[in-house]
């Protein structure tokens, strides 16, 4: 199926919690957090809450600002 | 007694707050959290890079023992994304601080008034301890502070700009009138400007360049630190009146060559 994440297209494999999709991504869920179709996915939730055809994904971290 | 600024439930020592961008390396960024004696910090939420997701995060350069997190939500130009970037950095973080901001312009970095009231709104009703970054106008402010907003943080001029406090009046009548701690963000460039914001009588001071961006961003850091004690001080104790004509500080009788 396909997703959205941070901005650009992907191939998820059906059925794909967003901790499997982490470490497809090679991500370390603990400097991290997401949002899915504008909504937060809490931390707890990641292990099995699955994602969904066309689901928008942002995936963050904290960076250098004032 | 200690002069504690207290910003919701959240208590400071130090009335500087110091942001991570644009320092030349860690290190030097790390030096000076360390010489700036504050005991919050910025920092700003984006997207991972998924194409190269390894590497540290801002929050290895941060202990968290020490500093407070304050994570801002630079880069908005909408509530709505403002209002996703705060939750994010609710759970990212675990905490209920945000900085908010709500950018009308690219050029000028002013606040969009209407869309930070908006967003201020609705993270006050979600829970949120919002700082609102806003224009040097009392009127929105005192709106702000309506809201439910822990504090309110006037520009004392463009962000980056280092043009120190354009317009000290209109923060005095924010401080004046404020019923919230109010904390000069954006614009201060070097340590008179910090002195002058706070024997304005705001309660704290946010910067980020002027430090970052100084020569030596070490030496600025401790710079800032003293300036902004010293202001703070000042204003406590409470400045003489100004006169136009000399007052002598030396007695004026028993002066030589006088007539007894």
């Amino acid at each position: 199926m396909t997703i959205s994440v941070n901005g650009a297209e992907r191939e998820c494999a059906e059925g794909s919690t967003f901790a499997e999709l982490l470490g497809e991504l090679g991500i370390d869920v603990r400097g991290i957090a997401i949002a899915r179709n504008d909504e937060v996915v809490r931390r707890a939730d990641l292990g099995h809450e699955r994602i969904a055809q066309g689901d928008r994904i942002e995936i963050i971290k904290a960076v250098a600002g004032g | 007694m200690a002069d504690v600024l207290k910003i919701g439930p959240y208590e400071l020592k130090s009335r500087l707050i110091v942001g991570t961008g644009k320092y030349p390396s860690m290190d030097v960024m790390q030096a000076c959290h360390d010489a700036s004696g504050a005991d919050m910090i910025t920092v700003a939420i984006r997207r991972i890079n998924i194409d190269d997701p390894t590497g540290k995060t801002m929050l290895d350069f941060i202990d968290r023992s020490r500093y407070a997190i304050l994570p801002n939500t630079a880069g908005c130009y909408t509530a709505k994304d403002a209002i996703l970037t705060a939750r994010l950095a609710r759970e990212l973080l675990e905490t209920d601080l945000i900085k908010l901001e709500v950018i009308g312009d690219q050029q000028t970095l002013y606040p969009d008034t209407r869309g930070t009231l908006e967003a201020a709104e609705a993270l006050v009703a979600d829970g949120f301890t919002v700082l609102p970054y806003i224009g040097d106008d009392p009127i929105a402010c005192k709106q702000l502070e309506e809201i439910g907003c822990a504090a309110v943080m006037p520009l004392a001029a463009p962000i980056g700009s280092g043009l120190g406090v354009c317009n000290p009046y209109s923060i005095r009548i924010i401080k004046e009138r404020a019923g919230v701690p109010v904390i000069v963000d954006a614009g201060v460039g070097t340590a008179s400007d910090a002195a002058l914001a706070m024997e304005l009588g705001v309660d704290a001071l946010l910067m980020n360049t002027g430090i970052a961006a100084a020569t030596d961003p070490v030496r600025m850091a401790i710079a800032m630190k003293h300036a902004t004690l010293a202001g703070r001080e000042a204003f406590l104790a409470g400045r003489m009146e100004k006169r136009l004509y000399a007052n002598a500080s030396s007695p004026m009788r028993d002066l030589i060559g006088t007539p007894k």
